[in-house]
């Protein structure tokens, strides 16, 4: 099938999908977008967290074809954000990352929950942040790079 | 060779001052901006002009006999350009890493419930899974063997392979056990444990690309732990001399032992010669659980003497690791547990065996500590166990048997750097204790056991304090050749002076590519220094596991930079438009085969780590939540101290998960939660606060006088929890991960009793 | 495969009439996983998620309607105050993510034992509304469930909407998981005080074949509890609480806990949560 969907600010068109095709697959190996992982696909890890919508999603749990008409942000299309700059500099900064497959869907979860809620306590940080596993850190320096992020972005 | 150099050299004359981010400083990893943004190119991110997609038909039973295999139906399918089998191997029909006995393509016979049993190449990845589904392949199922205390009667039936099912059997005999006598004491503990099997639990799967190239060899990128083994294995298999097969690491997702065996690597090489087209093989997750060895369960027997006084007189332990249905690195994994069961103890008297087995459950191998996490639990629960028999602090028991510079190991042999046990246990209990934050009636899910699924406000809820401190043997032991070969080259554009380091070390995340920049950079007084990417282009690097590449890559590059200093006194001042090169191999101080007693100067390094756990157990419920760990390593020189403090914590949260709840659950030889949904590891809300402690004592044979220090935070974590929840409760735990259900006494609950 | 998505709520019932075997798919937190580990292959699939009133939830007149798309975020956000078991359920669910996507139809529409929404319907006496070419029909939600991932829906039906009165009295909802966050219940437990009716109402998950209702356990306490007076708890009272609670489950042992402790975990949890409730009460 095709599946037209704005990706990123820009809308794009995709032929030949298998009707139970992921957007993460849509994304990763159509458009040319990895920077969403498939560490999962069962919703478990948060590797793929994307904006549909607006809204934070796992792309490996929407199919394509519910994509269609619809606004994603992925992970690349955070490029020119303020708030996400700040997260990826205090990520960096905080040795928040290791083998950095989680990395990308972090950088997009904590970039919602710091929208939401610009100065979290560590405990909000904790519940925003409970769905997207890392097997490298621990934690501890990610929950460090997001403090610090937050204490940037509201200055 | 240049002779391995035994005391860190001084840097270049002159320039230390001068670098930013060279060793000591927490510099910033080369790739992080890579990785922060999303266009890191990890191994499952690889893409090439018409593509196949690889899928793998794996064996459902843990034992059978292959009787028949009809891949029609699926060579019928549309979009499908090969399904292979093991009659398709071109080469060497079997792999390993200590003994080939693992088939590429199943041999006939399946050993373990998820053995690849055919592969297809499909222009999409489900047209490739609809092939691999229609292959028809029949089985006479066989009896497996699922029981490792069966496996070490050498006489056990089935036998999976034709040498029997021991793999190795080490004995480990120390004192008056050497000689043969026997050793009494006046205060005795024995026990039992058991350790489930734990998964490593990568986040990026296995996965790689594999491109015919012109030369009728094979360009394979692939994310792995040892480049230069892998591409000796794939091209025995392939039939091929290794110049033929260029591997070059892809990124890598995580590993922890998990990628030392080969998944899909010859796989998708197969494929890629078979159709003449690059083909990718991307693991799901569920098959990613049957694509790589797991750690090895154990069952511990431990009897444990000692003197009224406190003092530790003897050790016998009897331990049992599963390896299941193939070698992969049970051997050096019985070493590891034999050689360290006693743990950082000094015991007059030990007697170790330890044997690692083949049966029909799923092959185990490396995993962050192989072998050093299973005993650390045994001998540590003793520990506790012998403190609470003495009437003695379990801190001050340990310290008072604690081992030091100077003592003498199981083996025999001397350890000559320091080992500092006794001041690690020091430090961990006299850390403040966390407050209870809890008010009279004020409380947050998030902070009590159960968390926000809201099934205690405080009731039941008991805090814990626990110990626990380990011992790990850093590089390859027991005579292996062990080394690392570092090129490194020195230019000059447009008046700066640049590096560029080549090595076939894996960055698997833990940041070696920052230190090796960071080395090039103290060592030859420059700041611009590059890491080109890892491939076979240059000498082996040997494996990215047992904590070793700081200090044999590491070395490897010191040296490569020494000898570029040879030549150019003063690397900043080379001229516009020279190179210099230098290729070393670098050696540790060789090590030496242990005999029929255990004995030999068998490990290069060992490193030490303890934790202090202080948990909050539902006593109702059973459930816990760590509210705070306390670590302190000696890692001898914290190269990056961020990194080091990222490694313990990462390793403390693997600790944790065993702990607490990660097991690959095996019945019957089946896996049966081979998903994120079941196999849980720690989440951010798991993890607690930590608080870290770096020693920095020197090992004068080191570079630097680094320790490796990968590992020991994932061996100290376990025991440490497991403590404070028996401080909590009372309960025995004997076995890991721990579930609720052995926290409470459940005989007097009646699941029949209905009304 | 096919790709069915119809944009309004009569065009739904249409295709599903004319593709019974369709799947339906709304957040996809359960149906794209089974697709993506290769566990089914339905011949078509219905996405909803294109049907726009379907995403709403309104008062009509004293019952609650939610929409079948309403996501549990939305419900943690918006309807923490009418429907409190409900909500503190939602956030047991998966993660953020899950929860942005995931919905309270979809969790009955997969009927697992171990849904986490199930108790707090149950506890709540929620109806389920489904529709068909053929009409509409209410379904309680205790008569939903038909057994494992089962429910008693024809194949050309389709969830409309959840309907449910607001909370007149407290509400709890507890799970037992191994893991802080992110996990499938081992057992878990709904309770609602319904002060009005002085009834209290429960509801079990992941111990049975099916969520159910412990009647017992809500007859009993429901006569025993001091409505009127909002006197205290007897001791007494909460435990036999929670034993008619677990004895009316029917766990069995498997890879996330076994039977004995879901048993006893329900009786604690039972006793816990029925103790909290009243204390709330009491306090008005």
């Amino acid at each position: 099938m095709r599946v037209s969907v704005t990706v990123n600010g820009t809308q794009r068109q995709v032929d030949d999908v298998w009707e139970g095709e992921s957007l993460l697959y849509v994304l990763r190996e159509r458009m040319g977008l990895p920077g969403s992982k498939n560490a999962c696909e069962q919703g478990e890890c948060g590797s793929c967290t994307v904006y549909l919508d607006g809204v934070s999603v796992c792309a490996c749990l929407v199919a394509a074809g519910q994509a269609a008409g619809r606004d994603v942000r992925t992970v690349e299309g955070l490029a020119a954000d303020d708030g996400a700059h700040a997260l990826r500099e205090a990520f960096v900064e905080a040795g928040a990352v290791q083998c950095g497959f989680c990395t990308p869907g972090l950088i997009v979860a904590a970039h919602d929950l710091l929208e939401r809620v610009p100065r979290p306590d560590d405990a909000e940080i904790r519940e925003a942040l409970a769905g997207n596993l890392c097997r490298c850190t621990g934690y501890e320096q990610i929950l460090d790079a997001v403090r610090r992020a937050a204490e940037r972005t509201v200055g | 060779m240049p002779a391995p150099s035994t005391s860190p050299a001084p840097p270049a004359a002159g320039t230390s001052t001068r670098v930013t981010g060279g060793v000591g400083e927490s510099a910033r990893r080369p790739d992080g901006a890579l990785k922060v943004t999303g266009e890191f190119a990890y191994s499952s991110d690889l893409w090439a002009d018409d593509m196949l997609w690889g899928a793998t038909l794996r064996s459902p039973h843990p034992h059978a006999r292959l009787t028949g295999l009809d891949i029609g139906p699926a060579v019928a399918m549309p979009g499908v350009y090969a399904v292979l089998t093991h009659d398709d191997v071109p080469g060497r029909t079997v792999y390993g890493l200590e003994r080939a006995d693992q088939p590429v393509l199943c041999d006939g016979i399946a050993r373990y419930h998820g053995e690849p049993v055919a592969i297809v190449a499909a222009d999409h990845p489900e047209t490739a899974r609809r092939a691999a589904s229609r292959i028809v392949a029949e089985y006479d199922v066989l009896e497996p063997l699922t029981d490792p205390r069966r496996a070490i009667d050498p006489a056990s039936a089935p036998r999976v392979h034709p040498t029997g099912n021991v793999v190795r059997h080490l004995a480990v005999r120390k004192g008056d056990f050497e000689t043969g006598l026997d050793v009494a004491a006046e205060v005795t503990v024995t026990g039992e444990y058991e350790v489930g099997m734990q998964d490593q639990a990568f986040l990026g799967p296995e996965s790689g690309l594999a491109v015919p190239a012109e030369d009728g060899g094979v360009d394979l990128f692939v994310a792995t732990q040892w480049l230069h083994v892998d591409r000796d294995q794939v091209a025995a298999c392939l039939g091929m001399p290794p110049e033929r097969v260029r591997l070059t690491l892809g990124g890598v997702g995580g590993a922890f032992g998990a990628r030392e065996d080969l998944s899909m690597q010859i796989h998708a090489c197969m494929l890629a010669l078979h159709t003449g087209r690059p083909v990718k093989m991307v693991y799901s997750r569920e098959e990613s659980f049957f694509g790589h060895v797991h750690r090895h369960p154990a069952v511990l027997r431990y009897e444990h003497g000692a003197s009224r006084d406190g003092l530790l007189r003897y050790v016998k332990a009897e331990i049992v690791l599963d390896g299941g249905a193939y070698m992969s690195s049970t051997p050096a994994v019985v070493a590891n547990a034999a050689t360290l069961g006693v743990g950082p103890y000094d015991v007059p008297h030990v007697s170790v065996d330890c044997w690692g087995v083949y049966t029909n459950n799923p092959p185990c191998g490396a995993m962050r500590g192989f072998g050093a996490v299973q005993a650390a639990f045994g001998y540590e629960s003793q520990m506790d166990r012998m403190a609470a028999e003495l009437g003695l602090d379990p801190v001050e028991f340990r310290i008072r048997n604690a081992m030091s510079e100077g003592s003498t190991m199981p083996t025999g042999q001397a350890v000559d750097s320091p080992a500092p046990v006794a001041e690690l246990l020091k430090r961990v209990s006299s850390v403040p204790l966390p407050p209870r934050e809890r008010g009279d009636d004020g409380y947050d899910l998030r902070e009590l056991p159960g968390g926000v699924s809201n099934t205690t406000h405080g009731e039941g809820v008991v805090r814990g304090v626990g110990y626990g401190v380990g011992i790990k043997n850093v590089c390859f032991s027991e005579g292996f050749d062990d080394y690392s070969t570092a090129r490194v080259r020195l230019e000059t554009v447009d008046g700066r002076p640049v590096a560029s380091v080549h090595t076939a070390a894996a960055e698997v995340g833990q940041g070696l590519v920052t230190l090796l920049v960071q080395i090039a950079r103290t060592e030859l007084g420059i700041d611009e220094v590059t890491i080109l990417p890892a491939d076979t282009e240059v000498g082996s690097a040997g494996s990215t596991s047992a904590s070793r590449q700081s200090y044999v890559t590491g070395g490897a590059v010191r040296a490569a930079c020494e000898a570029i200093r040879e030549r150019v006194p003063d690397p900043a001042s080379l001229p516009d438009g020279e190179v210099v090169e230098e290729t070393v191999e670098w050696r540790h101080r060789p090590t030496s085969p242990l005999n029929e007693h255990g004995q030999g100067n068998a490990h290069v390094q060992y490193a030490f780590a303890a934790h202090r756990a202080v948990v909050d157990v539902d006593t109702e419920l059973g459930l816990v939540k760590v509210v705070e760990l306390a670590t302190a390593q000696d890692v001898g020189k914290a190269m990056n101290p961020d990194a080091v403090v990222g490694q313990i914590n990462g390793g403390s949260a693997q600790g944790l998960g065993l702990a607490l709840m990660e097991e690959v659950q095996v019945s019957g030889g089946r896996i049966g939660n081979p998903s994120f949904t079941d196999y849980l590891i720690p989440t951010i809300l798991d993890m607690p606060p930590t608080r870290v402690d770096i020693l920095e004592l020197a090992d004068p044979e080191a570079p630097y006088g680094l320790r490796g220090v990968g590992e020991p935070p994932a061996i100290s974590s376990t025991p440490a929890i497991v403590a404070a929840v028996r401080a909590a409760t009372g309960a025995a735990l004997t076995r890991i991960p721990i579930r609720p259900e052995h926290i409470l006494d459940l005989s007097g609950v009646s699941e029949g009793e209905r009304t | 495969m096919e790709f069915l998505r119809p944009r309004t709520w009569n065009e739904a019932v249409a295709v599903k009439a004319a593709h019974p075997e369709a799947l339906a798919l709304a957040g996809g937190t359960d149906v794209m996983v089974e697709l993506n580990f290769d566990r089914t292959r339905p011949a078509s699939l219905l996405d909803l998620t294109g049907v726009d009133d379907l995403a709403h939830w309104a008062l009509d007149g004293d019952v609650l309607r939610l929409g079948a798309g309403v996501t549990y975020s939305r419900v943690v956000d918006e309807l923490g105050f009418a429907l409190p078991g409900l909500a503190t359920a939602s956030r047991t669910v998966g993660s953020p993510q899950i929860r942005n996507r995931g919905t309270i139809a979809g969790n009955l529409g997969s009927a697992s034992p171990a849904g986490d929404a199930h108790p707090a319907l149950l506890a709540a006496g929620a109806e389920v509304e489904v529709e068909s070419v053929r009409g509409v029909r209410h379904v309680p939600v205790a008569e939903f469930f038909a057994g494992p991932k089962r429910h008693v829906l024809e194949p050309d039906e389709l969830i409309k909407a959840i309907l449910v009165r607001p909370a007149s009295g407290p509400q709890e909802f507890a799970k037992i998981g191994t893991r802080n966050a992110m996990v499938i219940a081992v057992c878990s437990f709904g309770l609602a005080l319904h002060p009005h009716a002085r009834r209290v109402g429960t509801g079990i998950g992941s111990a049975a074949a099916t969520p159910r209702r412990a009647l017992d356990a809500e007859r009993f306490v429901s006569e025993e509890l001091d409505w009127q007076g909002r006197g205290p708890l007897p001791d007494g009272v909460a435990r036999r609480f929670g034993e008619l609670v677990a004895h009316a489950a029917e766990p069995i042992d498997d890879g996330r806990g076994t039977a004995r402790y879901r048993v006893h975990a329900l009786a604690v949890m039972a006793r816990r949560t029925l103790g909290w409730a009243w204390a709330a009460y009491r306090k008005g």
